[in-house]
């Protein structure tokens, strides 16, 4: 994974997260951002590593995976451009709660939560818009995943 | 669910059309119960348990019918069951149809071969409503089988493709060893003027595709949810949360059409075996405007 931090306002201007937050949020959370590019088949992190950043896809496809030893991993999901990844950062233990391999060459902007966290403490307004703009996106995770386990397709009577 | 008004300040104010009644009216016509022999010509393996026949009158003239269409198909001896056809509208010298094994009837119909014969009823039931839709973007979303019945209305609209606007294809499968007609996702994924997305509920790494519910689609797909209609066929469940998502998204219930299954014996509206609500699935179905079953649909057992 490389970083960079030229465009960063621009791109952060522009990416649905930041719709309808006080600008001068937006300059405070660019402190702590950068840019990355991850290639096909690399790790973005690994389940079980402290969760000190998360971030906002640009473009690309990110698949979630469960590593299960001795079989092929289990994808859960894929999230791709515009989508938020790795909510983790948010609650203690802050660990990564799954693989993320990037499926295709894909751009992110990465946030860095230790950072983050600590500008959130101080204030608990930053840290609500920033909560407001995560919870909806946990529960939607949340129904999908419930819509899933249905298995809407499988053989009737199964 | 929200109920979005309907889209009155649009430019395409116009009120949307039911399916069109294409059934004869019930019993009277004796032919309509009376099964016509077919000879099996092609029998492919789609998925595991999913296989696609290709059928031939023995005699007379091929069987036309709109897409969405179903037919009685009998196999002698052992019973009768509802099947969409699934083949070329344009192209109807071949009966096409896509089959889940999931019961007695069903599976016995996977020891069919070539040279085999059949009984054909139909066809019936109301029709997607690809004409009526002409100028609008059109959004299909199918799960596992439920692409079988959209095919033909898929066909019909990328045959004439300058008539619609946007078209975008959303399915949704249990595994990627489940997709449906993997070589025509392909081949009209592969249009520019068409865009494909498929998801699979679970897949291990191998799979490079998307994960995750047919819903989640649905907010990226390139439509304009003003002007789009939708065209839904699934699982029941899926149908709810499809029909939930698209209406998010801004497509009015009066826009939206699936095609919904019931038991069936008549298939001419005689029988009320079919029986959803205030109307038969055969006579009145299978496909329906959502805006006048959403009632239904908060009712459960019905
Ligand atoms: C208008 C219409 C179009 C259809 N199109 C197709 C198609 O293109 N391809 C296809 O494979 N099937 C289609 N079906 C469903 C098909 O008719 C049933 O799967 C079939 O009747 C099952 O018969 P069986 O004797 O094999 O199994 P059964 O013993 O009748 O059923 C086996 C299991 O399937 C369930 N089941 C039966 N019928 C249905 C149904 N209609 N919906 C949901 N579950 C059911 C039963 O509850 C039971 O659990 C369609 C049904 C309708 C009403
Ligand atoms: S199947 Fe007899 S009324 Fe519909």
């Amino acid at each position: 994974m490389t970083g960079e931090t030229h465009g960063l306002d621009r791109i952060l201007a522009r990416h649905p997260f930041f719709d309808g937050m006080p600008e001068g949020y937006r300059v405070l959370i660019q402190g702590c951002a950068a840019n990355a590019v991850v290639k096909a088949g690399d790790y973005v992190y690994r389940e079980g590593e402290p969760a000190d950043r998360f971030y906002l896809i640009r473009e690309g496809r990110v698949a979630l995976e469960v590593y299960v030893p001795g079989r092929k991993p289990i994808v859960v999901d894929t999230l791709g451009s515009n989508e938020l990844m790795n909510w983790s950062w948010l609650l203690p233990p802050y660990r990564c709660h799954f693989d993320a391999r990037a499926l295709e060459l894909t751009r992110l902007i990465t946030l860095d939560a230790v950072c983050l966290r600590a500008k959130m403490d101080e204030d608990p307004v930053l840290g609500y818009a920033v909560y407001k703009r995560f919870a909806p996106v946990v529960a939607a995770r949340l129904a999908a995943a419930r819509r899933q386990l249905t298995d809407m397709y499988g053989a009737p009577g199964s | 669910m929200r109920m979005a008004p309907a889209d009155a300040a649009t430019a395409a104010a116009r009120p949307m059309p039911e399916p069109r009644q294409e059934t004869a009216p019930a019993a009277r016509t004796p032919d309509l119960m009376a099964p016509r022999p077919f000879t099996v010509e092609r029998v492919t393996r789609d998925v595991s348990d999913t296989f696609t026949l290709e059928l031939r009158p023995l005699e007379g003239p091929p069987l036309a019918f709109q897409p969405g269409q179903f037919t009685m198909l009998y196999l002698f001896g052992v019973g009768e069951v509802a099947i969409s056809v699934s083949g070329d509208p344009d192209r109807p010298e071949r009966l096409v149809q896509t089959i889940r094994a999931v019961g007695p009837v069903t599976r016995a119909m996977t020891a069919l071969k070539p040279g085999a014969v059949v009984g054909v009823r139909g066809p019936f039931g109301r029709p997607w409503p690809c004409a009526e839709i002409e100028g609008r973007d059109v959004v299909v979303v199918a799960g596992g089988v439920g692409l079988a019945p959209l095919r033909p209305a898929i066909l019909h609209v990328l045959a004439r493709r300058g008539q619609y606007g946007k078209v975008a294809l959303l399915c949704g499968a249990r595994t990627p060893k489940d997709i449906l007609f993997r070589r025509d996702l392909r081949r009209w994924g592969g249009r520019l003027d068409t865009s494909v997305a498929v998801t699979v509920d679970r897949a291990s790494a191998g799979w490079h595709g998307q994960v995750g519910v047919v819903t989640k689609l649905i907010g990226h797909a390139p439509f304009d949810p003003e002007e789009a209609a939708a065209l839904v066929c699934g699982p029941e469940i899926m149908i709810r949360y499809t029909v939930q998502a698209l209406n998010d998204r801004g497509v009015s219930l009066d826009r939206i059409y699936v095609s919904m299954e019931r038991n069936m014996k008549c298939a001419v509206g005689f029988c009320g075996h079919c029986q959803f609500g205030g109307s038969f699935v055969c006579r009145d179905g299978p496909v329906f405007r959502f805006d006048r079953i959403a009632d239904r649909f908060a009712v459960r057992e019905l």
